[in-house]
């Protein structure tokens, strides 16, 4: 990659973006869309390109470049548009803070501590991985108790291995993911236990990478102990009932040197929450609107620092529309007013954006809470429309035109998703 | 070479003792079994330093605790190592608690305890605000703080081994023999020879004890489990609050951490010396009584666990003194409060020495302080942007969560961090939320390039916790180095 830093750093720029994911640089191509003429982009790591660095496996891209790029292949796309687009790239400098004048504090080796003044901010920090603490496995604490992201980084990018032997805890797509690259790189996998009665990864990993490796899911099954004083020597694990209680008479042991884990992924919201802008309950990412700007003028937020995506196109496409809105706003142009408030309903555990309008069209993106299959999903009383499956480890993302919602006037829109005959009883 | 004396174990106790020797014209040993000082239960415990007030009469526990309390302002004056005089609180729920708070209150004030002050309910509320309605009255000792114990150890050891102390890390002591002029101390790693010998080894003391043929403790093992709570919890609770205890339960506290977190815990059951596990009813039991005391907290917020094991004697006092092997003392059933006690049972181990024959010529060339490590994050922003200007080692973030430099790692391991707990503990990279998700990596990279070995190589905490493996290709030789 070039050396792109700027030899001094302005004082000021139109948009800054903290990231530089695939949120941060489509965000930051947006801002330049949007009418912004200095945009900087901002990322902690050597390198720009975020989490898709370590993501060495195929089955990027497949909706936004319509062909299937690796990780570092798609962000490589991605660079080249921000390369184009003549936006200065600080990498290696970390964001301290940014407080609610748009002041954002930078640390990095080559500027020491420095702060520069944004027109507009997009907060782009992505997320990180749920760890062993926060389910509270009991047992010992020895070495090799591991994310899946740690240990994927582990192989892929610095050339190691994490074990010999490897249970995997969790069905999430990091997990699966391992699972089978491990197995390529010639460990033992004896298994993925999944507490839900569903894989919580995308069905295209269950198959791909674990049923065309002959690795054993046990669903409803979950790690109860952990064995071992200095290198984990075991697990132990158990069936749960429908209350995800263990049936410790059930429980049996797993011979391993290595447990990952791979529990989901949490936004990392630390400067969202130090600006205190309204976070959602349940994504536990910013609330925000039709632009994704979050409840502070002028701080935009975008990707999986928001919510948590599986398909990194649909990171690219609202981060582009998250830049934009940046820019925009740094030019001083005003943005749409919001009318419709969307109020996750039967069945869905989150929408982003919180707010559209009636006036545009929109990509909104639901979390639902269980499978069902066929169904219908709902917006209010005023539209409806099939659909042939969903589960909770898969995004459905739903585009809502003007015309759907002619008959709102505007207020709170209720979102459900309920199954076919239900809806056609009504 | 033949030493003054040596003291097996390396916690709280044995560093404490060991400083308090370099102070003398003398030759001292420390032999340490782990990789590194403080490993041991000395890491995992509450970090209190009692009021005072608590040991019960007529115990080496009570002779020692408030005089602990005391010193520890010394030495943190001299060390750094973190340290607050938060004070405690002990909180009463009936009238046979307040009638327990009037007898510790009277125990206190008969032991010089200042401070010590009833609070009626109105004044606990406004106060702690967020621990329990249910609370009638507290007793506050503003004397008592907290400490985080392992910072101790290291800053205590360190500072020894600037004054002289010979430091074996990695050394298991496996035989003493008593000779005409000494002990012959038989280890993993070769023999010593010292003149005087001190059993500081933890949970491990009757052992140690045993192979000279001293009198043993009768030790057994009391584990406690503690579960620290996430940094959205910082100010929730500002004093280290404790419950009555129960016939059955010693009861689990509230404990605001140096750093401000909570920490709440610790069970108490009979264990194995070598049981460090977490048990899910440890953690409902634990869970269970925090929030009786304040009712806002969840395990949900729960960011790591750990348990630590007490060495208790038969007569659940501290076993300190002479033996019947001429030379050889005892410093074990350092139970609670040993953290606080430490640094009075080690001017106490130093009278024990002289009464036995051990000529105590005090230095003039005793350097009591160390330098204190850089903590990026408690600078303010002037201060970091000046050091960042002076080492940009200082401008790369390591651990985010806690916001640690490289700088700051790298300083860790020049003052002898060997191993991630190493680091984490100095530093507290990946300590945080994330628990190493981001950091470790870096860590282990800084950890290996500034020893000159592979990745491979570094441990959690020594032993067998290796972390990576090399890539297939050198899996046989793997084989043989983690066998
Ligand atoms: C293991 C894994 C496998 C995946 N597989 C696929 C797949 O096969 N197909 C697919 O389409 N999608 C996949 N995804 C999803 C997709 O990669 C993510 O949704 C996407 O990377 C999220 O982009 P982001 O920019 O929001 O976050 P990230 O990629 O995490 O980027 C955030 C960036 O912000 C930086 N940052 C954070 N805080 C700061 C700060 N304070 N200062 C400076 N910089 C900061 C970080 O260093 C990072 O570079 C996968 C994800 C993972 C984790
Ligand atoms: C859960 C819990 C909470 C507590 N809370 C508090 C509190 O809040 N306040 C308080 O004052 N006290 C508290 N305590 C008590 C306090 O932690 C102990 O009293 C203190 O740490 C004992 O220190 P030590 O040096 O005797 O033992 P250790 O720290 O265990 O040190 C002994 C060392 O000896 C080494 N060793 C053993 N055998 C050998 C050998 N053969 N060769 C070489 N080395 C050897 C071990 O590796 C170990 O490092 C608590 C204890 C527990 C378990």
């Amino acid at each position: 990659m070039p050396d792109l830093h700027p030899w001094e750093l302005p004082r000021r720029y139109d948009v800054v973006v903290v990231g530089g994911g695939p949120a941060g640089m489509a965000a930051a191509v947006g801002a330049c869309e949007g009418g912004a003429e200095r945009v900087l982009m901002v990322d902690r790591e050597h390198e720009a390109g975020g989490i898709l660095q370590q993501c060495i496996h195929h089955g990027f891209g497949l909706h936004h470049f319509k062909e299937e790029l690796t990780g570092p292949g798609y962000a490589q796309r991605y660079l080249e548009q921000v390369l184009e687009h003549d936006i200065d790239v600080l990498t290696d400098a970390y964001v301290l803070d940014v407080d609610a004048s748009r002041s954002v504090s930078v640390l990095s080796g080559r500027y020491g501590r420095t702060s520069v003044d944004a027109g507009a901010v997009v907060l782009a920090m992505g997320a990180r991985e749920r760890t062993r603490e926060a389910i509270r496995i009991p047992g010992t604490r020895p070495s090799g108790v591991m994310t899946a992201g740690f240990a994927q980084k582990l192989v892929n990018v610095a050339g190691y291995l994490p074990g010999k032997r490897v249970a995997i805890l969790g069905s999430g797509d990091i997990g699966l993911i391992m699972a089978r690259r491990l197995v390529l790189e010639g460990v033992e996998v004896v298994g993925v236990f999944e507490l839900m009665p569903h894989a919580n990864g995308l069905t295209r990993n269950v198959v791909q990478c674990l049923h065309d490796f002959d690795i054993p899911l046990h669903l409803s099954t979950t790690v109860v102990r952990i064995h071992g004083s200095e290198r984990v020597e075991k697990v132990t694990v158990a069936p749960v009932d429908e209350a995800l209680r263990p049936r410790m008479h059930e429980a049996w042991d797993v011979d391993c040197d290595t447990l990952l884990v791979s529990i989901g992924l949490i936004p990392d919201n630390e400067l969202a929450r130090t600006l205190g802008v309204r976070l959602d309950p349940v994504t536990t990412g910013p609330v925000v609107s039709s632009t994704m700007e979050t409840s502070r003028d002028g701080i935009f937020a975008c990707g999986n620092t928001v919510h948590i995506h599986d398909l990194v196109d649909w990171v690219s496409q609202e981060s582009r529309l998250a830049g934009e809105g940046a820019g925009a706003y740094a030019s001083g142009r005003r943005q749409a007013h919001d009318n419709v408030r969307l109020v996750p309903g039967t069945n869905v555990r989150s929408c982003v954006p919180h707010t559209i309008t009636t006036e545009r069209e929109h990509t909104v993106y639901l979390r639902v809470t269980q499978s069902l299959a066929p169904c219908t999903l709902r917006l209010g009383d005023v539209y409806e429309r099939p659909l042939r499956y969903v589960v909770p480890g898969e995004m459905v993302t739903v585009k809502v035109r003007p015309r759907f919602l002619e008959s709102f006037h505007g207020g709170a829109l209720r979102v459900d998703v309920v199954p076919r005959e239900e809806a056609g009883r009504e | 070479m033949r030493f003054d004396v040596a003291i097996v174990g390396a916690g709280v106790v044995g560093c404490a003792i060991a400083r308090e020797l370099t102070r003398y014209r003398l030759t001292v040993a420390l032999c340490e079994r782990e990789v590194e000082v403080g490993l041991g239960t000395s890491k995992a415990n509450s970090g209190i330093i009692h009021g005072g007030h608590r040991a019960p009469d007529g115990t080496l526990k009570a002779a020692t605790e408030w005089r602990g309390n005391q010193l520890w302002s010394d030495m943190a004056r001299d060390l750094p190592f973190g340290f607050a005089r938060i004070g405690d609180l002990t909180v009463a729920f009936d009238d046979d608690d307040v009638a327990y708070l009037q007898r510790l209150l009277e125990q206190g004030l008969r032991r010089g305890v200042t401070g010590l002050e009833m609070w009626d309910a109105e004044r606990l509320r406004r106060e702690e605000p967020n621990l329990s309605e249910d609370i009638v009255a507290a007793l506050h000792a503003p004397s008592s703080g907290v400490v985080n114990p392992y910072e101790a150890c290291f800053a205590l050891a360190e500072s020894a081994v600037r004054n002289g102390l010979e430091l074996r890390t990695e050394t298991t002591v496996t035989g003493i023999e008593r000779g005409a002029d000494g002990f012959a101390i038989t280890t993993d790693r070769g023999t010593l020879h010292a003149r005087f010998v001190v059993n500081a080894a933890g949970v491990f003391g009757d052992e140690l004890a045993r192979m000279v043929g001293a009198e043993e403790a009768g030790l057994r093992f009391r584990k406690g489990e503690e579960y620290l709570l996430d940094k959205r919890l910082v100010g929730f609770v500002t004093r280290v609050t404790f419950p009555c205890p129960s016939p059955t339960s010693k009861g689990i506290l509230v404990t605001p951490t140096y750093d401000g977190t909570l920490m709440v815990g610790p069970t108490a059951t009979w264990s194995e010396a070598d049981d460090l596990t977490t048990t899910a009813a440890g953690a409902e039991e634990v869970f269970d009584g925090a929030r009786r005391l304040a009712p806002g907290i969840s395990e949900r917020d729960c960011i790591a666990e750990f348990a630590g094991v007490r060495a208790v004697a038969a007569d659940e006092d501290f076993a300190i003194g002479h033996t019947r092997v001429p030379g050889f003392l005892n410093v074990i059933g350092i139970q609670s409060p040993g953290l606080t006690a430490a640094p009075a049972i080690a001017l106490d181990v130093i009278d024990l020495l002289a009464e036995a024959g051990l000529a105590l010529e005090v230095r003039d060339d005793f350097v009591p302080t160390i330098d204190a490590p850089l903590r990026f994050a408690e600078l303010d922003p002037d201060e970091q942007a000046r050091a960042v200007r002076g080492d940009p080692r200082f401008g790369r973030i390591a651990c985010r969560c806690e916001l640690v430099t490289e700088g700051e790692v790298l300083d860790a391991i020049a003052r002898g961090a060997r191993t991630m707990d190493g680091v984490k503990f100095r530093t507290r990279a990946g300590m945080g939320r994330c628990q190493g998700g981001f950091c470790a990596w870096r860590c282990l990279r800084l950890l290996a390039s500034s020893q000159d070995v592979d990745v491979s190589a570094i441990t959690k905490r020594g032993g067998r916790s290796w972390i990576a493996l090399p890539r297939r290709d050198d899996h046989a030789a793997t084989e043989v180095e983690h066998a």
